[in-house]
């Protein structure tokens, strides 16, 4: 079966008087209709300007996405024109970003935000789409929904704001669902809210999910698979269980040790990623996270590691991959 | 992390209210007001360190500013070593400040843009009159390897560094005066998370290092967890429970810290998918109009008559608890 979604070596950089950012350096993955995939990254890792390339979000300048493919039921997203791709956007894939309040219009009752892209996509009229907004707002259990469609977006809470934009999303029943770090902004009481009603409504509508996040943690108990990203590259990719249970990536390792578990006690010390985030204005030559790499030989900083299988349906970009293996906790010796 | 128990009192605060008037109309009448912390009361011991945890606008960061004597509270006390300062004037205040600092949550905007890292950290001592200036360039010096930076950094300005390191250069700033208690308002919650562990990591060395005795403010359980010594949870204004670390994370007493930390994501998808999540239906309401009876009651699962007419006071439970730790809920022997 064809992928729903197969992007191949997509670049994206940013340019500025002098420098270049090298955001995206060449990632590539794929995603099945009905699939939901996690792609996790600190800031500076490029994991939404990864997706934001595929969206036509990117504007030059100062931004290009400068080489690769992003077929998305077999059309190249890349190559589509700007009106082109706001039909494909609107309709068959949508977005939710992290900060509710900014991606809604202040000045506009959520009634009528919510039904221009009915209109718009999917030709209905007014009363139509008063009615079918009523609906969706109501699917993301917003109380009162047909009472609340005069309403404005300050009216409203945050988490509340933030299922408005997933109704938004959800309006012309798209195959895949891009979620930018959506409950970042959020309390947990709330962030537990919207990502059980994400949960569920992937269920009910069997759509595709691209979850954006920093927070591994948060992810693990919604997705099929995982992407992790460091300086640009994807450096691990794994179904879910395998890649917490058994990261081969001494950064996914770093990162999954570096976040306190509920259940672990009375440890003296986290364990701790040293170093600094990336610099992006630099090309790397060898492993970007060579560096901050407690199991760095002296290949990692001359050869950047291709992503490799490392098991069924898993790739690390790491020259000693297999030797991680006997790994337990980040730091500890190979 | 586990300090032995200590119980000598740093800082004591008792019925600690802190209101924002609300005004309206063309004289600014005041028409109502913000209660932001409502009449709690708690001990910070000597030497500990306690998680202050809470959802936003609870009143967490407030309750900070109000014990550092950095907003006016309303009513109630505050004594830090036994002295009241609730009452005292800015200037009989400054002294003491050189024993109490803060450590701010943004390491973008509560560094001063315009100033050099070495007059930034080195500014408290020249406010407190520490030492000559040689001695202060100096000071600076020591305090900059303390927190792991370069020494040789002290003529940079903020914009150079990154998020984590700006957030060692505020706490070196803190550390300058040789303080006793430090509040710390999300000190990690603007970074990365390979670099919170880093900061968290300094901030439990510096602690045994210097003796110091932390406030920490954090909406982050899992970290809070693994800093604290005991724990306090607010809700809307209230303190809600209280308790060691251990007792609070193992034994929750009040619905609001389960449902919390139930709300908290583990990094294991197969305890992730099995664990049954408490999902609290609805927001926090205002602050300004605060429920009566329990302020949780309009969420909670367990709440009954007595919830919605009376106010449950921050107690010890009665046989079988572990000792000190206190929670305010009507039915918290039921949940035991």
């Amino acid at each position: 079966m064809a992928h729903l979604l197969e992007v191949k070596d997509l670049v994206t950089r940013f340019y500025s008087d002098r420098t270049t950012i090298h955001a995206v350096n060449g990632i590539s993955y794929t995603l099945d209709e009905g699939e939901s995939l996690a792609i996790v990254g600190e800031s500076g890792s490029g994991k939404s300007v990864g997706v934001m390339s595929l969206m036509g979000l990117i504007r030059y300048p100062p931004g290009r996405v400068e080489g690769g493919e992003a077929l998305f039921k077999g059309r190249d997203l890349l190559k589509l024109s700007p009106s082109e791709i706001r039909k494909v956007c609107g309709r068959e894939i949508a977005m939710v970003f992290q900060d509710p309040m900014t991606s809604l219009n202040p000045v506009l009752p959520i009634g009528l935000q919510l039904g221009e892209s009915l209109r718009k996509h999917m030709g209905m009229d007014k009363a139509q789409a008063q009615v079918r907004a009523a609906e969706l707002l109501a699917l993301v259990g917003l109380p009162n929904a047909a009472d609340r469609l005069k309403d404005f977006p300050f009216q409203f809470s945050g988490g509340q704001r933030q299922r408005i934009m997933i109704a938004m999303g959800l309006a012309c029943d798209p195959s895949l669902l891009i979620a930018d770090e959506p409950t970042t902004a959020l309390d947990v009481t709330i962030q537990a809210q919207i990502v059980e009603l994400v949960k569920e409504l992937q269920q009910k509508l069997g759509m595709a999910i691209i979850w954006i996040s920093h927070n591994l943690a948060l992810v693990a108990g919604m997705v099929d698979k995982v992407i992790v990203m460091y300086s640009g590259y994807i450096v691990e990719q794994a179904p879910v269980d395998d890649l917490y249970e058994r990261p081969l990536h001494p950064y996914t390792l770093g990162l999954l040790h570096a976040i306190p578990t509920l259940e672990q006690r009375n440890q003296e010390r986290l364990a701790s990623i040293e170093g600094m985030p990336p610099d992006l204005r630099k090309p790397v030559t060898g492993c970007p996270f060579a560096p901050r790499c407690p199991y760095a030989i002296e290949k990692c900083l001359q050869a950047i590691p291709p992503l490799q299988a490392v098991g069924p349906q898993r790739t690390s970009a790491c020259w000693r991959a297999e030797e991680l293996r006997g790994v337990h906790t980040f730091g500890d010796k190979l | 992390m586990t300090a032995p128990m200590p119980s000598k009192t740093l800082v004591e605060v008792k019925n600690l209210k802190v209101h924002f008037p609300i005004r309206r109309g063309l004289l600014r009448k005041q028409v109502g007001a913000v209660r932001a912390v409502d009449d709690i009361s708690f001990d910070v011991y000597e030497g500990e360190t306690l998680g202050l945890v809470g959802e936003s606008g609870c009143g967490k960061s407030t309750t900070g500013l109000a014990v550092l004597k950095l907003l006016e509270a309303t009513a109630g006390e505050v004594r830090f070593r036994g002295q009241d300062l609730t009452h005292l004037s800015e200037a009989q205040m400054r002294p003491l400040r050189r024993h109490m600092m803060m450590v701010f949550q943004d390491p973008y905007s509560s560094l001063n843009p315009r100033m050099t890292v070495g007059n930034i950290i080195g500014e408290p001592l020249g406010v407190h009159a520490v030492g000559a200036a040689a001695e202060r360039a100096e000071r600076v010096q020591e305090l900059l390897r303390l927190v792991g930076l370069n020494p040789a950094f002290i003529n940079r300005y903020p914009h150079e560094f990154s998020g984590g390191q700006r957030q060692r250069i505020g706490l070196a700033r803190a550390l300058a005066t040789n303080p006793a208690f430090i509040v710390a308002d999300e000190p990690i919650s603007a970074l990365d998370v390979s670099i919170q562990a880093q900061v968290v990591n300094l901030m439990s060395d510096l602690k045994s290092q210097l003796g110091l005795t932390y406030l920490f403010i954090s909406h982050d359980l899992s970290m809070v967890r693994f800093i604290s010594d005991r724990v306090a949870v607010m809700y809307l204004g209230k303190m809600v429970e209280l308790g060691s670390r251990d007792a609070v994370f193992e034994r929750p007493l009040h619905p609001y810290t389960r449902a919390l930390m139930s709300a908290v994501p583990v990094a294991n998808p197969r305890l992730e998918r099995q664990r049954r999540r408490i999902i609290l239906e609805g927001d926090v309401p205002s602050p300004a109009k605060p429920p009566a009876g329990c302020r949780f009651h309009p969420r909670c699962a367990f709440a009954t008559d007595i919830c919605r007419q009376e106010e449950p006071a921050l107690r010890e439970l009665e046989g079988g608890a572990v000792a000190s730790h206190r929670v305010a809920c009507h039915h918290a022997e039921k949940l035991l």
